[in-house]
């Protein structure tokens, strides 16, 4: 359009190697506005945020504009309250404070609740299912593994249906909040390599695993008799005894021994006997009463007994 | 820095404000009627009430906070975003097709920015008068008339702004109350912000910038421009018949007619103006196709209206091709839609169309997904048998609350366990998971590889779901 009015530019003047020249262009109006804008947007940035350096301390800003109150706990365990400058890590405290506030409605209804009302909430029970997992990651899946299956010759498996110490709520509750640790002598002190073979047999003729007839009558009788003593903690049925986590030996659940994964009848037996002869002091769980609020402890039993196992 | 000033004007073209002349005719009906349809619907609907049983009673809503949109009696979940991306992809093939065959159809009548511009060049014409009298008030001093009349053209025209945005946002909210609320102070930010925005860009666009969004911003007026091919309808300038060989010339003395134009090789022209002056983006279309032409056919009905005055046919400004243009003998102008671009359009519009409506019309009113809970794979039981878990998902798409059965087949009904929530209730719109045991005695467990979950909504005539699910044991 006024395209013909377009002269030849304007030069500063100054040439450097002969034919080098400044020319005095003009910037584009929107670029000019755009960089005084920019200052203007300085000033008011200073007014507002805090900006300036002074001795040890710094201008703040407009009170109240930017500033964000958050709640945070010390590492003695003290709730402080405080209230500082708008900043990313405070902001993200502000929000998590938000958030668990939103939580908190639901851990007071699971507190709120009995076990069984809480079970038969399908709303309540989606909660538990994704409170309870992160619960269950954080503390729980080190020994009994992300989904609890837990692992053979180290945590027993919350998913199945054998309960050591106890499936109802009540029972896992203590179990949680008191911990537990599973004990037994070895018996390569009282019983000799025959009898260790023999009582293995019978451990594993009573849940229909492969096994030597004569050897499991004579190791049924070294159970029953006193010198092991085996019925004294594993029941004279065999079925285990809940007051001290006493395995059932007749079931298909194997937690010390592996069984299952042997691959034939003599590694079977071998796994059995190792377990007779040497004991064990493994089954520690340690107690989560101080660890862990008594909401979420709740919230685990729950968890534990209605999204993984379904106890007896 | 006066030669810096004189350097400035001349690198950078002045705006030229545009003072367009009103016209009649059967473009410019065309685009009323287009007008009025389309913001009888875009300005009604949002106060249009629709019976819904348990939301908010708007024929169109999107309700962001429960991720619900309702249109009609069809309610559209997040997860049918497909359909939205259909509509786009139908949207663009649309566009592709019409510009293929006539061009810029869509700026010329349908873009906002054409009907917005165009409805505030109405409120200034009110306002401030024809032409004549706008430019007269453009070049006079500021007095009181000019401000006044200056002021409360683009009062209105900010007020009209501030409506635009306002039923744009009450698509989002139920309409009534979110009246009163805006005005209460006790909407949400976001609405504030967003009626904020639109107001000001509305204005800005439409009462400020107007024909430089087309030329400067707009990226279609760019992509449209390529799809024109020579077979494409578009407005045209005759140039042959305007011309001659003589050039246009004013109908002066001895010149009036016809045939003493003819005679003495002047083509048809009169060179009057009008198609410069109707133009909303004030270009010559006398100068050949130009990027800034946004095809809304005003200058057809201007020149059509000289021609009829004069006395001599119409149709020296029209819709033509450029190839029908370059002819020796051009045939009159028509639609060349034999064309294997443009009905590759047309079938992919229909093909998609069709796939939208069929999906549409087959939308379940419940959604369920089962998810199989992999750790551990499967679980030995006590008594050997084995136990898969899954967790079962339903989203209730009704508009009421539901009870869900679930039970299982091709496996004994026992075998599911569903702790202590047998029922599930999902309120509407809602969804809610839910765990599921399946326990399979040892040799059953061993055999069956799949099963099927049955979801029973309770109303009556609702329709079962059977997800076939599998199960494992190794
Ligand atoms: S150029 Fe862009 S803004 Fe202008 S009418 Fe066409 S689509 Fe609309
Ligand atoms: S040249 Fe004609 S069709 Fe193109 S924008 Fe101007 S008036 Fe509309």
């Amino acid at each position: 359009m006024s395209q013909d009015k377009i002269k030849t530019p304007t030069t500063t003047g100054h040439v450097w190697d002969d034919d080098l020249q400044e020319l005095t262009n003009p910037l584009p109006n929107w670029w000019v506005w755009g960089f005084y804008i920019t200052f203007v947007f300085t000033i008011v940035y200073w007014l507002f945020y805090p900006a300036w350096p002074i001795g040890h301390t710094y201008t703040k800003g407009i009170p109240g504009w930017n500033s964000i109150t958050y709640t945070a706990t010390t590492v003695d365990g003290k709730e402080v309250e405080k209230t500082t400058h708008w900043n990313m890590r405070s902001k993200f405290m502000h929000e998590m404070n938000e958030q668990q506030a939103e939580q908190k409605k639901w851990f007071d209804k699971v507190a709120g609740a009995s076990y069984e009302d809480v079970s038969k909430d399908a709303d309540l029970m989606q909660f538990v299912n994704s409170a309870g997992k992160t619960l269950f990651s954080d503390n729980c899946a080190p020994c009994h593994q992300s989904g609890g299956q837990g692992k053979v010759g180290f945590s027993p498996n919350l998913t199945d249906d054998h309960w050591q110490y106890g499936g109802t709520y009540d029972q896992i509750h203590t179990t949680i909040v008191g911990g537990r640790r599973g004990y037994m002598p070895p018996f390569k002190e009282v019983l000799n390599d025959q009898q260790i073979t023999q009582l293995a047999n019978y451990v594993l003729s009573l849940s229909g695993e492969p096994h030597d007839e004569t050897a499991a009558a004579a190791g049924a009788n070294i159970f029953k008799g006193d010198s092991a003593a085996c019925y004294y903690c594993h029941g004279a049925d065999a079925k285990g005894r809940v007051e001290l986590g006493s395995a059932n030996l007749t079931d298909k659940i194997w937690l010390w021994a592996d069984v299952p994964a042997a691959k034939d009848a003599a590694a079977k037996l071998d796994a059995v006997k190792h377990v007779i002869s040497g004991g064990l002091d493994r089954g520690v769980m340690p107690n989560w009463d101080h660890r862990l609020k008594p909401e979420q402890i709740k919230l685990l039993t729950v968890y534990v007994h209605d999204s993984l196992g379904g106890g007896k | 820095m006066e030669a810096s000033k004189a350097s400035q004007s001349a690198l950078y073209a002045k705006h030229i404000p545009i003072f367009t002349r009103s016209v009649k005719g059967k473009y410019r009906n065309f685009k009323t009627a287009v007008m009025i349809v389309a913001y009888s619907v875009y300005f009604l609907l949002p106060w249009m009430p629709w019976e819904r049983a348990s939301s908010p009673s708007q024929a169109l809503l999107f309700d962001l906070s429960t991720r619900r949109f309702f249109i009609f009696d069809l309610i559209v979940y997040p997860q049918d975003i497909f359909w939205l991306a259909m509509l786009l992809f139908i949207a663009a093939a649309l566009l592709f097709f019409a510009t293929g065959l006539i061009g810029r159809a869509w700026c010329g009548y349908f873009c906002f920015q054409t009907l917005w511009t165009d409805l505030f060049i109405m409120v200034e014409k009110a306002i401030q008068g024809e032409r004549p009298a706008r430019l007269r008030l453009y070049k006079q001093p500021w007095n009181a008339e000019k401000i006044l009349k200056i002021g409360s053209s683009h009062f209105l025209m900010l007020l009209i702004s501030f409506w635009t945005a306002f039923t744009f946002a009450a698509y989002f909210n139920y309409a009534p109350d979110f009246l009163v609320n805006l005005f209460t102070g006790h909407a949400a930010d976001a609405a504030y912000i967003t009626v904020a925005a639109l107001t000001v860009t509305t204005y800005v666009a439409a009462g400020l910038l107007r024909e430089n969004i087309c030329t400067l911003a707009c990226p279609y007026a760019r992509f449209q421009g390529v799809m024109y091919e020579p077979d494409t309808l578009a407005v045209s300038y005759d140039a042959k018949r305007g011309e001659g060989l003589a050039g246009r010339t004013l109908p002066i003395a001895g010149l009036k007619t016809r045939e003493e134009r003819q005679a003495k090789g002047h083509g048809d022209c009169i060179d009057c103006g009008f198609c410069v002056q109707v133009c909303p983006t004030g270009i010559d279309i006398r100068n050949g196709l130009q990027y800034q032409c946004i095809s809304c056919g005003l200058c057809i009905d201007a020149c059509n209206n000289i021609m009829d005055s004069v006395g001599y046919p119409r149709g020296l400004i029209r819709y033509d091709s450029e190839k029908n243009l370059a002819d020796a003998t051009p045939h009159a102008p028509r639609l060349e839609w034999k064309r294997l671009k443009v009905l590759g359009y047309a079938v992919a519009i229909v093909v998609m169309t069709g796939t939208l409506f069929y999906n549409i019309g087959t939308r379940t009113n419940v959604e369920v997904s089962v998810q199989q809970v992999r750790q551990p794979m499967f679980i030995m039981l006590s008594d050997g048998s084995f136990r898969n878990r899954y967790q079962i998902h339903i989203v209730n798409k009704t508009e009421h609350d539901e009870i869900y059965k679930i039970s299982v087949s091709g496996i004994p009904a026992d075998a599911l366990d569903m702790g202590n929530i047998p029922q599930v209730h999902v309120r509407a719109g809602k969804d809610l998971t839910v765990n599921a045991k399946v326990n399979l005695e040892h040799e059953l467990a061993e055999r069956t590889k799949t099963f099927n979950f049955v979801i029973q909504p309770q109303t009556a005539g609702a329709e079962t779901i059977t997800l076939p699910t599998n199960f494992n044991s190794k």
